[in-house]
């Protein structure tokens, strides 16, 4: 790989750019995803939903549907009523419609599921199907929706008589006031973060399979979250949990999508205990994209407040959370807005004070999905903008202000002003490494130069803190359930080992990676190395994939379950060389006696006799086995620095990225290659959010952005060749010193984007447009009429 | 109807629904699920396989339009368990993440480099510029492409 790095890679063993295992199946076209499954008598499952925003449902006639020969069965709303089963808990403590039964809240709502004998013929039954709307106002404007007379959209809510879903704060307002009133300089802007959609490129989907002899139900399933999604259909359909099994295969990217349980997955599973024949569903294009969770949706207002020489003081924002029509963000229940209140980044500065105000709208259900480290996205966008913002204020070189004001390496750990304690890090040094690699003041030479020829070329660069890793048992859980993970690891005779873990790859390289620990800590290859994985009943209780946090809770738990082992082997070892087990030290992979290395045993020659008739100390049992869970002592807290060189045509609008350089602290690479690939996507995903993807609305609630030719994705043209580096910091409290890294470019890139835009487009004045900063959108600001880019221009 | 494809050298006669998708054809009645499907407005890729030595987006190609014709998917790219270049290129440069883009990416990368056995980083860029990847962001399928153009030995 090409990185640059200005520390040595650090770690066990078996760390390094090693090849993936999973590999060998996906290049030769035998991986297997979900709806790659086909059972005998399979029925294909097909959702009717609401091509309006908001109506009352009069009457659902399915009759004809059911008299098509290829129909097996047609569930309703009402059919679901009956079970008990028409609503569903949210991940958020409010409830979502599985089929409407009063009302449909937003276009593509789920109404009636259509079972046939093939795909062709479910989609052809749903036009059979007769649904007597009466169409009511529908809002999909968060702040008209505040609007006293907006339209109340959730009175299926006891007593409810508005849109507005909670408020919260964080932070000490009085503190912040102050800070504010002492400052020389106060910077404000408004800013949009749009509504968009994660997109993995395999949409959603899932084959229940219920056996009516012995109850068991098995789930094959796009699910980041296996098990947390097998309590959920406990507790949601009443079903007992030691009879249900979900099995999650190859999944074709998640980012978040694929968190929730959506209601085609309820539907399948109820299809199958009416039909008694296993029941495939798998979403298209367009239901992934306007009915699955949506991410962002944050109106947002900032301000910060600085002395004159460029010493922030302090930071405010309000938000406005549009939520859609069900709360159905996934993020620990003490968190509303999620980690949004890590907002004062990467900065030191005395008082923060932020509140967030959560509204129900016409639009799609759902929130946070999409590699957001749960808001920490909006978080990085808004307190980045801001910090550029002041910098033209101040006429001072953005990246002079962000040395002035980083928190300098003495200060970790370091709490901020919202009560988060970050690990560890060293700001400076990584912002000093991407300027290295940028040729920082060579660009800034050429773009003087530019100027002078009045082309328009924008330097971005953005810096950020995420906290992710969740988390503490004691600070947070979802639905009543902490935030810990399992790790099972079986030792064999001859050494070789498995390892079974509640997380699920979506493509991050998990059989690879937890492999890479285990082998590390046991002084064994690789290759010895099995890792079992998206499979309930193979593989200890574990919340599962999302917020980057594989790496710092379910890889801790592996190699605190490895240390376990590790430990019995030392046991086994002593009685083998007839030493006391404190005389013995682990080196070179494997037990030896101390001061003479000759004296040792390797780890397939413990395991062996471990199993043997070896005689062994009083109490001690034999075999290697051992299991951990991992309840994380704190977040881990991954930092970088990102610098984005554009150019910007001023006729057109049109926005080429030129460069994109990425520094990374992610402390402990496991496998430098894999992060790169994962820090490559993330910032794909920065250049998608900041110049083309959202998911615009129409007055009446319409979907703007229900195909891919209208959400618009990068592809390889819009991307350029990313140049990365890389700092190791090390996490002090996590076993390997490891934190997290998935979500870490998709948080940190787009606001270097859109400062390099903003840059660029600084002569002519423009100081803020929102993203997606299309070609019209730019236009639009240089005109000096910026667009609102959520809505359709009416 | 009935149709006759060759599909990676073997003839399938089957009845079909004059409606079928190649895709769908491919998958739920070949059974070969290594070509995906990943959109409904032909703009993903996922589904590229080739159709007479030319690569096609198979959810656009009805499988009637490929009676007696050759189509050839990622199943067929290996030579006699011998991983193509391409392949391994993949492998080797870490040019896939979950994997569903990669058939489709792959097919389309064969296809290039049948016709342009040393090309620069931007013909590549432009020779996938219709396919999605969600996970990779574009920079390692290049690099894998370069990769399999530089261990060629001797094409296809
Ligand atoms: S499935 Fe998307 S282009 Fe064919
Ligand atoms: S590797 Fe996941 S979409 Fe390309």
């Amino acid at each position: 790989m090409t990185g640059r790095t200005d520390v040595p890679p650090a770690g066990g063993g078996a760390y390094g750019p090693l090849r993936r295992k999973e590999d060998a199946r996906f290049v030769r076209g035998k991986g297997h995803f979900v709806d790659d499954i086909a059972l005998p008598g399979m029925l294909h499952g097909a959702i009717l939903r609401s091509p309006v925003a908001h109506a009352t449902i009069r009457s659902v006639d399915t009759a004809a549907a059911l008299a098509h020969p290829k129909v097996a069965a047609v569930i309703t709303g009402a059919d679901l009523a009956e079970r008990g089963l028409a609503w569903m808990p949210t991940i958020s403590a409010d409830v979502q419609a599985v089929l409407a039964t009063d009302k449909v809240r937003f276009q593509g709502q789920e109404i009636a599921f259509v079972m046939a004998t093939d795909r062709y013929a479910a989609r052809d039954a749903l036009e059979l199907i007769d649904v007597d709307y009466e169409v009511l106002p529908a809002v999909a404007d968060a702040l008209l929706a505040m609007a006293p007379d907006a339209p109340v959209i959730r009175d299926d809510l006891p007593g409810k008589q508005d849109n507005h879903v909670f408020d919260w704060a964080a932070g000490d307002k009085a503190a912040a006031d102050a800070a504010f009133a002492a400052a020389d300089v106060v910077v404000a802007q408004d800013m949009l973060y749009p509504r968009s959609h994660p997109a993995p490129l395999e949409t959603c989907g899932t084959v229940a399979c219920y056996d009516p002899l012995d109850g068991r139900l098995t789930v094959w399933s796009t699910s980041q979250a296996p098990h947390a999604h097998r309590t959920l259909y406990a507790l949601a359909a009443g079903l007992p949990e030691h009879k249900i099994r979900i099995i999650s295969p190859d999944l074709g990217g998640g980012f978040g999508n694929k968190v929730p349980v959506y209601p085609g997955y309820l539907c399948a599973v109820v299809g199958s205990m009416i039909t008694g024949k296993p029941v495939k569903w798998v979403e298209d294009r367009s239901e992934n994209l306007m009915s699955t969770s949506f991410a962002r949706d944050y109106h947002m207002h900032g301000e910060i407040a600085a002395t004159r020489d460029g010493k922030i003081l302090g930071l405010r924002a309000s938000v406005l959370a549009d939520h859609g029509a069900f709360n159905g963000t996934a993020q620990p229940t003490q968190y509303p807005a999620g980690f949004f209140h890590m907002f004062t980044g990467s900065y030191d500065m005395q008082a923060a004070h932020c509140t967030v105000t959560g509204v129900y709208t016409n639009k799609a259900p759902g929130g946070v999905a999409y590699s957001c480290s749960f808001r920490i996205t909006e978080a990085v966008y808004l307190v980045e903008r801001l910090v550029d913002l002041l910098a033209r204020e101040l006429d001072l070189d953005p990246a002079e202000l962000r040395l002035r004001n980083l928190l300098r390496p003495d200060q970790f750990p370091y709490t901020c002003p919202t009560g988060w304690t970050y690990d560890s890090g060293d700001y400076p040094r990584a912002l000093r490494l991407a300027m290295d690699i940028a040729g920082y003041d060579e660009l800034r030479r050429e773009q003087a130069v530019r100027r002078a020829r009045g082309e328009y070329m924008g330097i971005g660069l953005s810096f950020f803190t995420e906290g992710v890793g969740a988390g503490p048992k004691s600070q947070m859980d979802i639905l009543g359930l902490g935030l810990a993970d399992g790790a099972d690891l079986r030792v064999h005779p001859t050494g070789s080992v498995v390892l079974a873990i509640s997380v699920q790859t979506q493509g991050q390289g998990h059989e690879t990676t937890f492999a890479q620990i285990v082998a590390s800590e046991l002084g064994i290859s690789v290759d010895d190395v099995e890792v079992v994985h998206g499979d309930t009943d193979r593989t200890p209780f574990g919340m599962g994939t999302y917020g980057s946090r594989s790496t710092p809770v379910s890889g801790a738990a592996a190699a605190v379950a490895a240390r376990r082992v590790r430990e019995r082997a030392r046991i086994v070892a002593a009685a083998m060389l007839e030493v006391a087990a404190d005389d013995l030290e682990w080196a070179d992979g494997r037990w030896q006696v101390r001061g003479d290395p000759e004296q040792g045993r390797s780890f397939a020659q413990i395991a062996m006799a471990a199993h043997s008739g070896l005689e062994l100390p009083a109490g001690v049992e034999g075999h290697l086995d051992a299991s951990a869970v991992y309840n994380p002592p704190n977040l881990t807290f991954p930092f970088g620095a990102y610098i984005c060189v554009t150019d910007v045509d001023p006729g057109t609008g049109e926005v080429r990225v030129r460069r994109f350089i990425a520094v990374d602290d992610c402390g402990v690479r496991i496998n430098p290659m894999i992060v790169e690939g994962q820090v490559h996507r993330g910032l794909a995903d920065g250049v998608g959010m900041a110049l083309m993807q959202a998911i615009v609305f129409d007055a009446e609630g319409n979907c703007l952005g229900g195909s891919f030719m209208d959400y618009l994705l990068p592809t390889s043209m819009e991307c350029p060749s990313f140049e990365l580096g890389a700092t190791v910091t090390p996490s002090p409290h996590h076993p390997i010193g490891a934190k997290g890294v998935g979500e870490s470019a998709t948080v940190g890139s787009p606001a270097a984007v859109v400062n390099s835009v903003m840059d660029a487009l600084a002569p002519l004045g423009v100081r803020h447009a929102d993203m997606p900063l299309t070609p019209a959108s730019v236009w639009r600001a240089i005109q000096g009429r910026p667009l609102r880019t959520d809505l359709a221009a009416s | 109807m009935q149709v006759n494809v060759t599909v990676n050298g073997t003839v399938f006669t089957r009845e079909v629904e004059p409606r079928l998708l190649l895709i769908h054809f491919l998958r739920d009645e070949l059974g070969l699920t290594g070509s995906h499907w990943g959109c409904d407005t032909s703009n993903c890729g996922a589904c590229v396989v080739w159709l007479d030595d030319v690569p096609v987006k198979s959810c656009t190609v009805l499988t009637a339009m490929a009676d007696g014709r050759r189509v050839r998917t990622v199943e067929d790219l290996d030579r006699g368990g011998q991983l193509d270049p391409v392949q391994q290129g993949f492998a080797e440069c870490h040019g896939l993440q979950c994997g569903f883009c990669t058939p489709g990416m792959m097919m389309t990368a064969r296809w290039l480099l049948d016709h342009n056995p040393d090309p620069s980083a931007e013909q590549v860029r432009e020779a996938i510029s219709g396919q999605v990847c969600r996970c990779t962001g574009y920079e390692n399928i290049v690099r894998s492409v370069l990769w399999a153009a530089k261990h060629e030995g001797g094409g296809t």
